[in-house]
């Protein structure tokens, strides 16, 4: 997590490329907000020469026509308001909308190392509730901000012109307004901060125990789960709690320095009056500008409280979006070699976390020929996973380079590079969705063909027939349970969809039973014999699939060899390979 | 609704007919009811506070108007006394107004936050209460939209809808009593604008339902959609499916906009209308009242007070339609929120707890049990099976033959539809939760990690354990090594699903958590199946010193797991077909010899 940097108004500032689009709209919005208090504020002054007039003259057919212009005044006004509403409602949440589908896509194309790094709950919470926020900001708070400020502005040189006296009193009132409402602001803002850094947290708590849910539940951990998401709630409560003072002291601020000056500007101008140097008609006519200036200005409490939130909210969205994504397709990509042969090189490669010290290669070589297939073994936490994220750029070597025919891999387009290597996960991921687009994976102009012999290499055509609904069959999370092995299947099924010339396998049989094993075995050699492919292992059924297995231990690559000659002469191979199995079987 | 993509699901029925749109509503606002009822005094107070403020509100403009017809009169002839203390009055006024709003904001916030941290406290014990086949049918985004940004909606209401309707609602009852005090036949005129409104209201708030139901379910999509995503980034980006997965989202988000835009234009068009009908009273008073003054019929006065009451009498409206709007979208998620809480647990906790007896022996039996996940299909038949204390049991079987249902009925997931599952003779229904999880622990092949420190994660399975009883538990299974070479050891974050670990460290971790939670009966689902050899070793070992004195059901798929145990149970179609003790069936021509000679043959 980075720490929270104090807010500032520049980051509202660099939403504007989403609103450039609506500012004729927005423009026109804040116009009819303006006409419509306009229009709101002839009404009584229209109804005062009806009762002092057509009334008190007795003038039947003046009041009827003067009472026309309160009503036709009373529909524009309405008008007015159901325009501003409706200026904005599309544009707004269109703005919304770009701003979360650009979020979206930009995290989509953020290496794993940021998304290890950022608690899921946060990148959620600005997907959601900040982008909301900011939305209202821009429909409501914003618009108002400028509406009301102007307002008050021009009611104070109204003021100035027709009772100097006056209208300074009111002028020095606004000197501590503005100083102690923008402290009040800057205060409000970072605790808006805290508050949605929160409502990130509380989110990352449920995400977790939701998708937890199997583990909290074998260890009856539900309870304990509660009190420390209420505590959490309750800490949300507090932050909240300290908004809400804030703003009650800034709303206290914002009626009472208003009514004081009003006080204020009563007896001075009683005395004034009195002393003959204003009019009793200046007066009342100054005093009815600040009754008018009322409303705008209380206001302003809301208002200042919205920008905060807004400003919070826009500071987080551009965090993550601030954050560069470092595995980028190339300034000049390289075209790949065609046909692609397949040689998989790595030099020299080390590879260290972001924040680790050690780092957790250190300098691997390692060479597949084309058509070969290379098992890579090593202890649990060597680095083998780590290695296989480097071949489809997944991460970025931190020195050394990958090469597939002799080109940086840094240098292909990512689109090219991808398509080239395939990589199937031990853990297998699936989406909810159809078995077809599980495999497919949405990429165009794929056939059915395509993914039966798919899924008929992975030996997971048949259990896929048998699914209630074939292909359509919804799978993941949303769907049907699938067992691990099947998952696996599937994995496999989308890795070798659309024959690419590398594959890269990390343990891909380690969750299946034996009768599958042997099968997909089967199925994974006659796959293997025409492509490159480099296969993570950790039992010997799967190193016997290579021509060839490299030791990686200590950050390298410690011995390479076939599987009988290392098994003889590397006694850490042999501690890794040796199963209890054999011994076990030999019984 | 349903996207090609998404293939075909059993139960598509998220949604609701109309029909039971107005139970949903009722449901929704017995809960809204029952979060408000510990705060009506607050609320109460809150309400006074408004009363007081209101008195305050309308003496400035009184004491103004004293100013100005007696206080500058007096000061004209030398008497500065009754200005000065008609500008104290006012400045008092003002300072209350002030403090009382103050007052009031602090107090209602306290009441919304309150209500808040209540509800969430309650959904969240509830998601956790229910039964997995809960979780499967309702799916995690689901329920974490339910708890984010449902919850938000209603923090919306609670922030700024309630003072909006005290408001209004004060004011309302005040000022038409006022008119019809002032002259009946004229407040008559300027209440009828409230038939169109109540009309009004009733249509904005039956068109906005659905609009917010809407609006709540396509949120909830574009949530579910984010966070598989972000879940699953990894094959997102090895599988090029980002430009696929951007579409998608700009469906989902393009509805959701869609949604939103319409309840917007529906305040619009309703909040305008109302103005409108407030505007139109104002005038047709106007009109009708200065006829019949000019008859008059009727004093320039009252007519005068009229008009300037009538206009503070519409005001409020616009916050009452502000308040309809909030209590739409609050309602709305209310109801999918109400939904949530309403759900009772498949598995739930008995009325009268059985105590297991201490210490749990660990004899664990299946009389006729059956089971099926839904439909007709048996998944189990007809399973009987005892398994006496501290016995090691393997189950072995081709995928689909129910060994996992079988080790969820024992960890109690699910219950059966015929039959018990007991332990020690007491039926699992009738043990309490929090027994039966101390008694039986189960570890999965998905080996979830929490965000925390290693240890955190470890001290899951006994919270109160100390940090070298963590550490035992992961010497125990051969975690130690790996965790010390982390950059803080035992208090490395382990990030995001334990995403700084490999799949093989996470499950050592898992299997040390379950170790540390010390059950008599441990059940391990494919719990090793990532483990390299020389940790699947260690973990053996560990398994024979662990497990002794423990009943184990271990469900594995390699040969050396099985052969720790006493006894192997080979299912088939959720039947036992062959049973004995490892040695026994080797020997034999069944089942089980086959698969140990395909195990050979693998290894060969």
């Amino acid at each position: 997590m980075t720490p929270p940097k104090q807010p500032s108004l520049a980051v509202l500032r660099r939403l504007w490329p989403y609103v450039l689009p609506m500012r004729g709209r927005l423009l026109g919005s804040a116009a009819a907000a303006l006409g419509s208090m306009l229009a709101g504020l002839m009404i009584p002054l229209l109804i005062q020469r009806i009762v002092d007039g057509p009334i008190a003259d007795g003038d039947r057919s003046a009041l009827v026509l003067l009472s026309m212009g309160v009503l036709a005044l009373g529909i524009l006004e309405a008008g007015l308001i159901y325009l501003r509403r409706q200026l904005v409602a599309r544009p707004t949440t269109d703005v919304e909308k770009r701003m979360r589908a650009d979020l979206y896509h930009h995290l989509q194309h953020l290496p794993l190392a940021f998304h290890d790094h950022w608690r899921s709950g946060q990148l959620l919470s600005r997907a959601v509730s900040d982008l909301t926020t900011i939305r209202r900001f821009i429909a409501f708070s914003g618009v108002f901000l400028v509406v009301n400020v102007l307002t008050v502005l021009i009611g104070l040189v109204i003021l100035l012109v027709i009772a100097p006296i006056l209208g300074v009193l009111a002028v020095i009132m606004t000197v501590p307004l503005v100083v102690l409402c923008r402290r009040y602001e800057r205060r409000y803002e970072l605790a808006a901060r805290r508050a949605q850094d929160q409502v990130g947290e509380l989110a990352t708590i449920v995400e977790e125990s939701t998708l937890g849910i199997r583990v909290l539940k074998s260890f009856g951990h539900g309870p304990r789960a509660t009190r420390n998401f209420l505590a959490q709630a309750r800490e949300l409560r507090r932050i909240e709690l300290t908004k809400v003072r804030l703003l009650a002291a800034l709303w206290t601020l914002i009626i009472v320095l208003p009514e004081l000056t009003l006080a204020a500007m009563l007896a001075v101008g009683g005395y004034a009056v009195a002393a003959g140097s204003l009019t009793l008609g200046t007066v009342v006519g100054a005093i009815a500008i600040l009754s008018y200036l009322r409303w705008p200005l209380d206001s302003l409490g809301w208002l200042l409280a919205e920008t905060g939130n807004a400003t919070a909210a826009a500071t987080r969205y551009w965090e993550v979006r601030d954050v560069v994504a470092v595995v980028t397709d190339p300034p000049r990509p390289r075209a790949p070699a065609r046909p692609v042969r397949g040689a998989l090189r790595l030099e020299g490669v080390h590879y260290r976390y972001p924040d680790a010290v050690t780092e957790v290669l250190r300098g691997v070589d390692l060479e597949v020929r084309p058509g070969e297939t290379v098992a890579l073994v090593g202890a649990t936490g060597s680095g083998k996973t780590t290695l296989t994220a480097l071949v489809s750029r997944l991460a970025d070597v931190t020195a050394g380079r990958v090469l597939i025919d002799g080109v940086d891999v840094r240098d292909l387009a990512l689109a090219d590079l991808r398509t080239i290597v395939a990589t199937a996960f031990e853990e297998p991921v699936l989406f909810s969705a159809s078995v077809r687009e599980n495999v497919a994976l949405g990429a165009p102009e794929v056939t059915d063909d395509d993914v039966r012999q798919a899924l008929r290499i992975a030996h997971a055509e048949e259990f896929v027939d048998a699914l209630p609904w074939g292909l359509d069959t919804r799978i993941g999370e949303q769907g049907l349970t699938l067992s691990g092995g099947q998952r696996q299947r599937l994995a496999l099924a989308r890795a070798v969809l659309g024959r690419p010339p590398v594959l890269v396998l990390d343990d891909p049989l380690s969750a299946l039973d034996v009768h599958t094993e042997t099968e997909v075995e089967a199925a994974l050699r006659r796959v293997l014999r025409s492509v490159t492919a480099l296969v993570v292992a950790h039992r010997p059924s799967t190193v016997q699939l290579a021509d060839r297995v490299a030791l990686l231990d200590g950050g390298r690559i410690a011995a390479v060899g076939t599987h009988s000659g290392l098994l003889a002469e590397v006694p850490e191979y042999r501690r890794l390979l040796s199963t209890m199995d054999d011994a076990m079987a030999a019984r | 609704m349903t996207e090609t993509w998404q293939g075909v699901a059993a139960e598509d029925v998220d949604e609701i007919d109309t029909a039971t749109g107005l139970r949903l509503a009722a449901r929704s606002r017995r809960l809204l009811g029952s979060l408000l009822r510990p705060h009506l005094r607050a609320a109460s107070a809150a309400l006074g506070l408004l009363v007081v403020d209101q008195i305050a509100v309308l003496a400035g403009p009184l004491l103004i108007a004293a100013a100005i017809d007696r206080g500058i009169p007096a000061a004209l002839d030398g008497q500065p006394g009754p200005l000065a203390w008609c500008v104290a009055g006012y400045a008092v006024a003002g300072a209350a107004d002030a403090l009382i709003v103050g007052a009031f904001l602090r107090l209602s916030g306290r009441i919304g936050q309150d209500v808040l941290v209540d509800l969430r406290r309650r959904v969240f014990a509830q998601t956790q209460r229910l039964s997995l086949s809960f979780h499967e049918r309702y799916t995690s985004g689901r329920v974490i939209s339910r708890l984010t940004s449902d919850l938000d909606s209603l923090q919306n209401l609670l922030d700024h809808g309630l003072e909006g309707l005290f408001i209004s609602l004060l004011s309302i009852v005040g000022i038409g009593a006022m008119l019809l005090v002032l002259d009946a036949p004229l407040g008559l005129v300027a209440l009828a604008g409230f038939i169109p409104l109540g009309l009004l209201t009733r249509w904005y708030r039956r068109r906005s339902q659905d609009t917010y139901r809407s609006t709540r379910t396509w949120v909830a999509r574009v949530i579910v959609q984010f966070v598989e995503t972000m879940n699953g980034i990894r094959a997102v980006q090895a599988f090029r499916r980002e430009s696929r997965n951007s579409s998608i989202m700009d469906g989902l988000n393009g509805r959701f906009a869609d949604a939103d835009t319409e309840a917007l234009s529906l305040i619009a068009r309703f909040i305008s209308t109302v103005r409108l009908v407030g505007n139109v009273s104002v005038a047709v008073v106007l009109l009708l009242g200065g006829l019949r003054v000019l008859d008059g019929t009727l004093a320039l006065g009252v007519l005068t007070a009229f008009v300037l009451y009538l206009r503070r009498f519409y005001d409020p409206l616009d916050e009452l339609a502000m308040f309809a709007n909030s209590y739409s979208s609050a309602a709305a998620a209310l109801e999918k929120i109400s939904g949530v809480l309403d759900e009772r647990p498949a598995v739930g906790d008995p009325v009268q707890p059985v105590a297991l007896p201490v210490p749990v022996r660990g004899e664990v039996v299946f009389d006729g049990v059956r089971f099926s996940y839904s439909g007709p299909e048996s998944v189990l038949p007809q399973l009987d099976l005892a398994v006496p204390a501290g016995q090691i049991v393997a189950l072995v079987g081709p995928t689909g033959a129910g060994k996992s249902t079988v080790a969820k009925l024992l960890a109690r997931f699910y219950d059966p539809v015929s039959g018990a599952v007991r332990l020690d003779g007491v039926d699992l229904r009738s043990v309490a939760d929090a027994d039966l999880r101390r008694a039986v622990v189960m570890v999965t092949q998905e080996s979830f990690l929490f965000s925390g420190s290693v240890a955190d994660n470890i001290a899951l399975g006994s919270p109160s354990a100390s940090r070298s009883d963590v550490v035992a538990a992961a010497r125990a299974v051969g975690a130690d090594e790996f965790i010390t070479a982390l950059p803080d050891g035992y208090d490395t974050d382990v990030r995001k699903r334990g995403g700084r670990l490999s799949a093989g460290q996470r499950q050592l971790v898992s299997f040390a958590r379950a170790l540390l939670a010390d059950p008599a009966v441990l059940v391990l689902d494919e719990a090793t199946s990532s483990l390299d050899i020389p940790s699947e070793r260690a973990v053996q070992a560990a398994l024979a010193t662990v497990l002794a004195g423990r009943t184990a059901l271990i469900i594995a798929h390699r040969l050396s797991t099985v052969l720790v145990a006493d006894r192997v149970l080979v299912l088939s179609e959720g039947k036992v077909i062959e049973d004995g003790p490892p040695s026994q069936l080797i020997t034999g021509t069944g089942p089980f010899a086959n698969l140990h000679t395909a195990w050979r043959t693998a290894l060969a």
